[in-house]
């Protein structure tokens, strides 16, 4: 009996340890989440910065008292968007190539190349765009400078590679080979199969690689500071235009911010948190309505 | 030679690797007739039915040496594998329907060939899935996930599936070993009506599903064809000792 019993309480401590530890990531995320929110909404409270200029401003002068995040709100979501269109097909396309077509030699290699370009750090993504994609763009580019939309497009595009790449490929080796047998039995060709078959059925977890992607390249700050130009004002209007998105914004200044000035920092922080809640929300919300037709 | 052959194997070899798995297969098989090929596990019959319509050619350790005619030509030369699979059809043991609505199960093997008029793509799924006796079951839910569907129902729109290829020929791989009493009945039922249209061989763990449903029975152990003959000779007056122990079930 005593020794049932000193069992039992051996299992609970070690079940309150492993409660402990997942109790470190849940109060991590409310108190990063209550931080930002507290000191971002305190200018609007406070009346300090009317929020209606704050979102709607296109102007980000602190010198002159004019905070105004739209032209970035603007940059971050066209930078997204375009990252997104060129990353996730490319990204889909390799992830069926290594586990639907190469030869296993082959695709070991492709996706041990993968990997390790998600193991770069993200302020080498910035040098080699600074120093390869900038300069492309400069001579291409209509206006005298090559930091511009384009090129955080094309840096972002290849930043979210990794992350969709092997969650697309996870989800694509998943489907069951009763499908492939079930397509190739009617005389469906490898292609056919692969499209209408394979893809779709992999559709959830494809589309959780691209809400990944679309979070990394909305929140990255670090290689898209090097080449996206920051300008203070203007929404961008063309490829080749500079932008400011929301991240690169708050890494800028917040160094040596003070007073208003940085808590309309944390404010853009906030935006910044809304847009990721709001894209994973619809997502989420897409994935479910699909599954379930 | 005679028409009526569709299927004539002359000393068929697999290997998967070094493994021998079929060993000299000589087998002809009749136009719409019912073949049944019975055995223990592992004794080769699944794998000699998906050498048919060359699904073996999924698996890269397979090496296969001898013919397989199938009307009069052989289709391990170069032939075009896609056009046997039409010709071809097979349905597996686990039911599997793709993730798609009813009618895009059936749509989808017309559509890879090029089918895009809707009237009549509607009006082959219609005549499919009455075929497989199913119509009645899912007229309304043409348009919801197939996977909704009881295991019997997956299982005979797989049938469907495969008849609105118009096949002359179709294989099943113990088609109903995943299905209850009722359901396999109702399998069994839709054979019967299929043979008239099509050459059926089926692999079946089952003998008294051989018994019920099959014309002629082929009986394999480790990789060889024991006896091939008319289903009732078989299962009562089999010429081979090893037939009658595996019949009276003295082993499998």
């Amino acid at each position: 009996m005593q020794a049932i019993k000193r069992k039992k309480q051996k299992e609970k401590i070690i079940e309150g340890f492993f409660l402990i530890c997942a109790f470190v990531a849940v109060v991590s995320v409310l108190a990063i989440t209550a931080f930002v929110f507290y000191n971002g909404l305190k200018p609007f409270i406070s009346n300090s910065y009317p929020l209606w200029d704050f979102l709607t401003g296109v102007e980000w002068r602190p010198g002159s008292n004019l905070y105004g995040i739209f032209y970035m709100i603007v940059g971050s979501v066209y930078a997204t968007f375009g990252a997104i269109l060129i990353g996730v097909p490319v990204a889909i396309l390799t992830a069926v190539y290594i586990s639907e077509m190469a030869s296993s030699r082959i695709g070991k290699k492709i996706r041990f190349a993968v990997e390790l370009l998600a193991g770069i750090p993200s302020v080498l993504y910035g040098v080699f765009g600074l120093g390869i994609v900038v300069p492309y763009v400069l001579n291409i580019s209509p206006m005298a400078q090559g930091e511009s939309l384009l090129a955080t497009i094309l840096v972002l595009a290849i930043m979210i590679l990794p992350t969709v790449v092997s969650i697309s490929e996870t989800s694509i080796s998943a489907v069951p080979k009763e499908y492939r047998e079930g397509s190739y039995a009617l005389g469906a060709s490898k292609i056919q199969t692969i499209f209408k078959v394979v893809v779709p059925a992999a559709r959830s977890g494809i589309m959780t690689g691209v809400i990944l992607g679309i979070g990394r390249a909305i929140g990255e700050t670090m290689a898209v500071m090097l080449v996206c130009g920051n300008p203070i004002a203007g929404i961008p209007t063309s490829l080749f235009d500079q932008i400011r998105p929301l991240t690169t914004n708050i890494a800028l200044e917040m160094g040596y911010a003070s007073g208003v000035h940085q808590e309309l920092l944390y404010s853009t922080g906030v935006v910044l948190f809304i847009f990721i809640m709001i894209i994973n929300l619809a997502v989420n919300k897409l994935i479910k309505a699909k599954v379930g037709s | 030679m005679d028409t009526n052959i569709k299927f004539n194997t002359k000393n068929l070899d697999l290997f998967y690797g070094d493994f021998q798995a079929l060993k000299s297969i000589n087998m002809e098989i009749r136009e719409k007739e019912v073949t049944a090929f019975i055995g223990p596990s592992g004794c080769g019959k699944s794998t000699f039915l998906r050498c048919l319509n060359r699904m073996n050619d999924l698996i890269d350790s397979v090496k296969i040496n001898g013919e397989i005619l199938f009307d009069g030509k052989d289709i391990n030369g170069p032939i075009d594998v896609i056009n046997l699979r039409t010709r071809v059809g097979m349905v597996f043991q686990k039911p599997n329907p793709f993730p798609m609505s009813i009618y895009e199960n059936i749509a989808y093997g017309p559509k890879c060939q090029g089918m895009k008029d809707k009237n009549q793509l509607d009006a082959l799924v219609k005549e499919s899935l009455t075929k497989a006796a199913l119509w009645d079951e899912v007229k309304d839910r043409l348009n919801k996930s197939a996977l909704g569907l009881s295991g019997g129902q997956q299982q005979r729109l797989c049938i469907a599936r495969t008849i609105a290829m118009n096949p002359e020929v179709i294989l099943m791989d113990e088609p109903t070993s995943a299905l209850d009493p009722i359901a396999t009945a109702k399998i069994e039922d839709l054979m019967s009506s299929l043979k008239k249209d099509y050459t059926i061989i089926i692999v079946t763990h089952s003998m008294q599903q051989a018994g019920r449903i099959s014309d002629k029975t082929a009986f394999f152990l480790m990789g060889e064809v024991i006896e091939f003959n008319e289903t009732p000779i078989i299962f009562t007056n089999p010429h081979d000792k090893r037939t009658e122990d595996y019949i009276t079930g003295r082993f499998g």
